[in-house]
């Protein structure tokens, strides 16, 4: 009411002043934070960077089919990526595959079904889950699991999926318990407490009037999560699913130890292969200056681009849904 | 404050005094004596005050830590070849003996009582022998119950030392593994069922894990884990089991003094008691050293552990370089380095 009155007369020395300060301020709030949103930029660029110019010996040695050779030999020096390309895609997808409906299914019946009183002891059971460090999931993978998938889990897959015509070469080899299904096991139980939080999370923002009216005009639970509560959470559930594909694709010390650490490329999931990140693990203290060190960094820029390529499926997937919904044009 | 900060000082400084006149060694390299120099290093300490400061980082690690000039020593058990040392103005030297043995983990079979000669083993491992039930096995161990089983083959992930002995016996012993996959820290395994684990810890635990496997470990994690090892045909044609007295004859054929370098591995070394998978770890010091004092007590220390540390030594399960080689690495190796 003052001001308004105040508003045709000249601003006094001491407004201009105010107002001169405050303007430094933003100006200073702007840059600082503008600084630090650059600072992730330049350190990705030096990561580029450093990756390709360390993998370079080795690109411009084995050229663009360093990414689709399976030869891995130190003595003679001849390397290609496709061997952990493929142990890091198999494991990660193998984990997703299990990993996201397990999650949906806990996260479904944490916010729609639970009774109120179950809620809050499960639901921080799984934020634990996702607290343990990767090295206890690796050495309960190696110590207790192993054992047992191959004294009982893969006799009984290799006797029935593994009899199966064409499917079952994914079943067959020597029953270790150590190997690329191994690992995926592993990581997806790695993955499902993020996966589920992140999940349980974006359901609970579901306003209850959108819920309560599809109830209302007699809608089944099933019904009411596959038409209100999944499309209007399924960018958060997008987002939940790749959190825990990055986690997947990057994991090592749990895959390290379960994975078998074999260079050789088989059909069957029962045999061992290893992952990007467990043979950089694995190699790269001991690895000569050359082409065994730049094959290595040159893994690791395989590694970036995979995620990359994660990254902007996930954001195109999402934006051509939100296309589809005519919420953007 | 002033005063306390005064006070901390003065405590720090007369705490400290002592060490101030005792050099600071460090050493970087090799992962399987780390166990004796740590000890020998303890010793050291107590009698000169002079301390070891040794990170096991692996042998190649070693190397590379010795190249870059971050340590005073590097140690390896993959030996520098001898023109690479002139290149580089180093020289090398044995510091302690020990042996590489296989392992196996199948039901029924105790600790020594499978024999094998090394063609066999070389098969094994490269997956023409996949199953414990094969002939050539049976055939060399009359009267023993071997269950059949595809064999699972556990090597090292990372590149080590250990692999460079067994490898280099393989290779020495079976024509097929030499042409077909080579000698080295870290060699491409063929085997079909073949299994990785990172460090001897990594292979002990597939082995005792993973039923009807084979490995290799350092003999000193084979005994702690208690572990069936392997018995071998050495190149006498006699069977032996691996302890120190098996070691110690491989190790007394082996004339250093005659090989450049000081470089080799006393794989299927003769001697009617040699155990044939037998290896040295190594030093490698520079000829014209940045830190003079520094080397100079590496060597002394060093000479001590010849000394005064074969002891300690044989308790850990290693064996002491024999006395005339340590009078020749005194005599022509110590003697190259200028400490002044």
């Amino acid at each position: 009411m003052i001001e308004s009155t105040q508003s045709h007369s000249a601003p006094t020395p001491q407004a201009l002043r105010i107002a001169k300060v405050q303007r430094i301020q933003d100006f200073l709030f702007y840059g600082i934070t503008q600084f630090f949103a650059l600072t992730v930029l330049i350190a990705l660029l030096g990561i580029i960077i450093s990756l390709i110019s360390n993998a370079w010996p080795a690109l411009s040695t084995f050229g663009i089919g360093f990414f689709f050779s399976q030869e891995w030999d130190v003595v003679q020096g001849q390397f290609g990526g496709l061997i952990a390309i493929y142990g890091t895609l198999a494991t990660s997808i193998i984990a997703l595959l299990i990993a996201v409906p397990l999650s949906f299914g806990i996260a479904v019946f944490l916010t729609e079904l639970c009774p109120s009183s179950l809620r809050r002891p499960l639901g921080t059971a799984v934020e634990l889950l996702a607290a343990v460090p990767s090295i206890i999931y690796g050495m309960f993978g190696l110590f207790i699991f192993a054992p047992l998938f191959a004294e009982y889990v893969q006799p009984a897959l290799g006797g029935t999926l593994g009899q199966i015509p064409g499917l079952g070469i994914l079943f067959s080899g020597a029953f270790n318990g150590i190997g690329i299904l191994s690992a995926g096991l592993i990581l997806a139980m790695m993955i499902l407490p993020f996966i589920a939080s992140v999940m349980r999370d974006v359901f609970e923002i579901v306003p209850p009037v959108l819920k309560e009216s599809a109830y209302g005009i007699g809608c089944t639970t099933w019904e009411v999560v596959k038409n209100v509560v999944l499309p209007y959470t399924k960018a958060g559930v997008i987002g939940g699913v790749m959190l825990g594909l990055g986690r997947a694709l990057g994991e090592t010390m749990a895959v390290t130890f379960v994975i078998g650490n074999a260079h050789r490329l088989s059909p069957s999931l029962f045999s061992p292969g290893t992952s990007i990140a467990s043979t950089l693990a694995n190699e790269f203290g001991e690895a000569e200056a050359g082409n065994h060190l730049s094959s290595l960094f040159a893994l690791g820029l395989a590694l970036f681009i995979i995620t990359f390529i994660v990254l902007a499926l996930a954001k195109w997937m999402l934006n051509n849904m939100e296309k589809k919904q005519g919420l953007k044009t | 404050m002033n005063s306390f900060l005064k006070k901390a000082l003065v405590i720090s400084a007369i705490s400290f005094a002592p060490v101030a006149f005792a050099a600071d060694m460090t050493g970087a390299g090799a992962t399987f004596p780390y166990p004796i120099y740590a000890k020998w290093a303890e010793a050291y300490k107590a009698k000169t005050g002079s301390n070891l400061n040794y990170q096991s980082i692996g042998s190649s690690g070693g190397i590379k830590q010795i190249k870059a000039k971050t340590v005073d020593f590097g140690a390896t058990d993959n030996p520098v070849k001898f023109e690479d040392l002139e290149k580089d103005g180093m020289v090398q030297f044995p510091a302690i003996i020990g042996g590489v043995v296989p392992v196996m983990n199948v039901d029924g079979v105790k600790p020594g009582e499978l024999k094998l000669d090394g063609p066999t083993l070389a098969d094994i491992f490269q997956g023409v022998i996949s199953d414990w039930s094969d002939k050539r096995i049976a055939l060399m161990n009359p009267g023993v119950k071997i269950p059949s089983g595809p064999i699972t083959v556990v090597h090292r992930a990372d590149g080590s030392g250990t692999t460079a002995i067994f490898t280099d016996y393989l290779a020495k012993t079976s024509t097929l593994w030499k042409d077909a996959v080579g000698a080295g820290a870290s060699v491409k395994w063929p085997a079909a069922s073949s299994v990785g684990g990172k460090g001897n810890e990594g292979v002990a635990a597939n082995v005792s894990r993973v039923k009807n496997s084979v490995g290799y470990v350092e003999y000193a994690y084979a005994k702690k884990n208690k572990m069936t090892h392997i018995a071998l045909k050495n190149k006498e044609g006699n069977f032996v089991q691996p302890d120190d007295l098996t070691f110690a004859a491989a190790a007394a054929g082996t004339d250093w003094a005659k090989i450049p370098g000081m470089g080799t591995f006393i794989t299927d070394a003769a001697g009617a008691k040699s155990w044939p998978i037998t290896g040295a770890s190594f030093i490698l010091l520079y000829k014209n050293p940045d830190n003079k004092a520094n080397a100079a007590e590496v060597m002394k220390f060093f000479d001590f552990g010849f000394k005064e540390g074969k002891n300690m030594a044989m308790e850990l399960d290693y064996v002491p370089m024999p006395d005339s080689t340590t009078d020749f690495i005194r005599k022509n190796v110590f003697s190259k380095v200028v400490t002044k």
